[in-house]
């Protein structure tokens, strides 16, 4: 059995007496598409900084591939295949999406400080970022700034930026968020679109996207794992209901 | 960028060559540069008594070029780059005071000291923005500048480096008092500089910079190294500021405390502003603005310069978007978009 | 060894006068860029504008040097709002390196202003004999000026803790500080509270000046000369905390004082070292937040 694309056991980060993670065991399977969801306060953001490195936790490990990357930098862990999205866009606003997914993909393939040749040149690379765009649907908007974009395409900008670094693994904030609904229809598309070798994970509120793309739910609260399952069985789980609606468990 | 760009407009479906092309298009040597150039090969024709201030604002217009490319295109606001530009200008000014005066030379080890001292510096990059950058800046500047002060034996201390000569030029050229042969070195020193600026400006790293600038928080996010990624800069911007502190003591043939001096932090952050930043032409624009207003007025009464360019500090903040270069092209764009509206005659 | 000790007595009386000096001074900075993020380097104008508005009405009104610190703190507070109104306002959102040299801008302007109003030469200035006289406590002798800086300082601080801590202005200039977004949210008046705040501030500062001219002197260039000073202060205190503008002046005070005192020779550098240290180790100053 090959190793899963995630995994983290024993997750836990505390910020002084407020226990943020609570020994948090999680697995995503290699082109996986599994949501996070929790009531707020839970945690969730939190289980996405230790992933990607902005936090260290106290205990426990994470593994991407099955090779450990707890202790690493964030950027390091770019370069192993982990990318990430933001809830709120965390763009270039004078860039253009062109420019701004001609830069990651420098990163990427470590062009990044050539500083002598003239960037004009790398066809090559300019033409990958040009063909992302347009495989996205955001082809047309390639050389306006950013900071002109509909907010619906600069959430698929934020996915673009991700997926340029050629993930192995995609954490998605929210993807949806705040975006009107006569825009969403070109970020649904994308993100079913999404190559089926990557492994996703949807960090979510809204449970119209959880249902239509997750195969599996892992419900979080209060720092801990409540339960984890398909999407059926966690929405008919009284306990999630409890947590969510606020009613009592009848037992 | 166009002003269309900024304005928003949409563009027509780009075939995939076209692409290419835009960022070959932003490259491209622009018309007016060639004027630049020539206009300041000119000066050298047209003002032969003021051929010494030429000489300074080409060193100045370098160090602010040098300042550029960390804060106007890389977005790290430093508040003492001039810590670069004096270690050039005494290690080019010892060099020669104790015997090796070969100005070329002087200048590469000039250059080379000046990286050092940058790569040092840019590890605080990573740890402090904001106003505590511009205050650890701040900091290293005014330490070093203490130092150089009280360290007589060696800088002269307050008095500067004196009794130091450079030998002429390639064996050949020396130093005559109207600095004929000066000017034309460090015209020939700047523009090779400039060329080298504009070759980080308009490669990949020259769009890292901008990425940092951009959004310094998203980068890690795409794998970037910010360490080194700041040690590249700072040792390539302190190396280019080197040069320029090198420059200006192999030409007047002193190095005065004050090429060390937080005052002239802020005068030549006063320069990019007025010129603005993130252009590379910006730091040779408001150099002149600069350097002539202050040759002009400073004569005058001190105080009189102060309270200019005070004004003149005021009103470029508050009115323009990004200085004197800003303003031109803002104008520039919009007289092209009236004459377009109009439509054929 | 008793001489040691004593020469520890009167370095800790100096420093922390002197402390207590650029308290006064700098709390007005502190808090204003804690409240709107605004680096005003321009600060140290309504300092040098209180040192020569005391020494006008000392030398042309012949007020008495204690009588002239109300006008010093009165009218350089009134003079702030007008900037803060007109000029400032308009850049709370800018880009910091546009604040930076929007200010600086206006230092340079203030400067010529002074020069040309009051000359370029440093003022001549003596205060009264009952405050320059040295007083006596067994071996311990302290001046009467330093004694003075230490009393006001102390009143100051205390006012400035009750005013925050006891008062509903005070309150909401916590609030303001704390997070400026929610402050507006509850109803607060986010921009009148500055406003005073501000010219509260700058009054501080005048009156810091018109106290300083002693020991600072007082000439045109003041406000760039001082700047780094407060700068420092703010920086390792941390901007928007009293607490940490007191405790960061208070130790800017005794390392400048011993500095002098013990090794002469290095002087100045020392703070520069500090100040680094500390940034390097808490980049927002000890008290400050993120």
């Amino acid at each position: 059995m090959t190793a899963p694309a995630l995994a983290t056991m024993g997750l836990t980060k505390n910020f002084g007496a407020l226990k943020v993670t609570q020994d948090v065991r999680f697995e995503l399977p290699a082109g996986g598409r599994h949501a996070l969801i929790g009531p707020n306060g839970a945690g969730k953001t939190t289980f996405i900084n230790l992933l990607t490195g902005m936090l260290s936790p106290d205990s426990g490990s994470i593994a991407l591939d099955g090779k450990t990357i707890t202790g690493l930098p964030p950027q390091a862990r770019v370069k192993r295949g982990l990318a990430r999205t933001y809830q709120i866009n965390t763009l270039f606003p004078d860039l253009t999406p062109l420019e701004a997914v001609t830069l990651a993909m420098c990163e990427r393939r470590g062009l990044s400080r050539q500083w002598f040749m003239p960037l004009a040149r790398r066809k090559a690379v300019i033409d990958e970022a040009h063909a992302l765009l347009v495989q996205l649907g955001i082809g047309e908007q390639a050389r306006r700034l950013t900071r002109h974009l509909a907010y619906g395409h600069q959430r698929v900008l934020e996915i673009a930026l991700a997926l340029a670094t050629r993930p192995h693994v995609l954490l998605l904030d929210e993807p949806a968020a705040g975006v009107p609904a006569q825009e969403s229809g070109i970020l649904y598309e994308v993100i079913s679109a999404l190559p089926t070798e990557i492994a996703v994970l949807f960090i979510e509120h809204d449970m119209d996207l959880v249902f239509r793309f997750a195969s599996r739910i892992t419900v979080l609260v209060s720092g801990r794992v409540l339960c984890e399952g398909p999407p059926a069985q966690i929405a008919d789980d009284p306990e999630v209901r409890a947590v969510y609606l606020g009613t009592a468990v009848h037992g | 960028m166009t002003a269309d760009q900024r304005a928003g407009a949409p563009t027509p479906v780009p075939i995939a060559d076209t692409a290419v092309a835009d960022f070959r298009a932003r490259a491209r040597w622009q018309w007016y540069e060639p004027i630049f150039w020539l206009g300041a090969i000119a000066w050298y024709f047209l003002f032969p008594t003021y051929l010494p201030l030429g000489t300074q604002i080409l060193c100045a217009a370098l160090f602010a070029l040098s300042l550029d490319l960390i804060l106007g295109y890389g977005g790290i606001v430093s508040l003492g780059h001039t810590t670069f530009f004096g270690v050039g200008a005494y290690t080019a000014g010892l060099l020669a005071k104790n015997g090796w005066g070969e100005p070329v030379t002087c200048l590469l080890a000039a250059a080379a000291a000046a990286a050092i001292v940058g790569w040092v510096c840019s590890f605080v990059i990573v740890r402090v923005q904001g106003v505590a950058l511009l205050l650890v800046t701040l900091g290293i500047n005014l330490v070093l500048y203490e130092v150089a002060n009280k360290a007589y034996t060696i800088t002269g201390g307050a008095d500067g480096l004196q009794g130091i000569a450079f030998k002429p030029l390639f064996g050949a050229f020396d130093y005559d008092i109207y600095g004929r042969v000066s000017y034309i070195y460090t015209l020939a020193v700047v523009f090779l500089m400039f060329l080298v600026a504009r070759r980080i400006v308009y490669s990949p790293f020259g769009l890292a910079l901008k990425g940092m600038r951009e959004n310094w928080k998203r980068m890690p996010a795409l794998g970037a190294a910010l360490r080194r990624h700041g040690a590249l800069i700072f040792v390539l911007s302190a190396a280019i500021a080197g040069v320029a502190g090198a420059l200006l003591a192999e030409s007047v043939q002193f190095v005065a405390l004050d090429s060390l001096g937080p005052q002239r932090s802020i005068d030549v952050l006063t320069m990019l502003i007025v010129g603005g930043t993130g252009v590379l032409y910006g730091s040779f624009v408001g150099a002149t603005v600069y350097m002539v207003a202050r040759d002009q007025l400073a004569d005058i009464n001190p105080a009189y310069w102060y309270f200019w360019i005070g004004l003149m500090l005021v009103v470029v903040v508050l009115f323009t978007r990004n200085g004197v270069v800003g303003a031109l092209s803002d104008l520039w764009d919009w007289l092209r978009r009236k004459r377009h509206r109009r439509g054929p005659a | 060894m008793l001489a040691l000790f004593q020469g520890l007595v009167q370095v800790l009386f100096d420093g922390i006068a002197f402390g207590m000096l650029l308290f006064v001074m700098s709390v007005g900075l502190s808090i204003t860029l804690g409240m709107m993020r605004f680096a005003n380097l321009a600060h140290g104008v309504f300092a040098m504008l209180g040192g020569y508005i005391t020494a006008t009405l000392m030398h042309r009104a012949g007020l008495p040097f204690l009588a002239t610190l109300p006008f010093a703190f009165i009218l350089v507070a009134i003079g702030s709002v007008f900037l803060e109104r007109f000029v400032y306002r308009r850049m709370y959102t800018a880009k910091e390196l546009d604040q930076v040299l929007l200010t600086i801008g206006i230092v340079y302007m203030s400067i010529a202003a002074a020069a040309y109003i009051w000359g370029p030469e440093p003022v001549a200035f003596a205060l009264p004999d009952y405050l320059t006289v040295y007083r006596h406590i067994g071996w311990f002798s302290f001046s009467t000026y330093g004694a003075v800086l230490l009393a006001f300082g102390t009143v100051i601080t205390i006012v400035i803790f009750y005013g925050l801590e006891r008062t509903r202005f005070g309150a909401m200039i916590r609030a303001a500080v704390d997070d400026r977004r929610v402050a507006l949210g509850v109803g607060i008046d986010v921009n009148r509270v500055f406003a005073i705040t501000f010219a509260i501030g700058s009054g501080l500062a005048g009156l810091g000046g018109a106290l300083g001219i002693n020991q600072l002197g007082l000439d045109p260039s003041f406000p760039i000369e001082y700047l780094v000073f407060f700068l420092i202060v703010v920086s390792i205190g941390g901007g928007g905390t009293v607490k940490g503008a007191l405790v960061a002046a208070l130790l800017l005070g005794l390392c400048d004082t011993a500095g002098k005192y013990y090794v002469p020779q290095t002087g100045a550098f020392i703070i520069y070292v500090v100040m680094l240290l500390v940034m390097l180790w808490r980049p927002n100053g000890l008290f400050g937040r993120a």
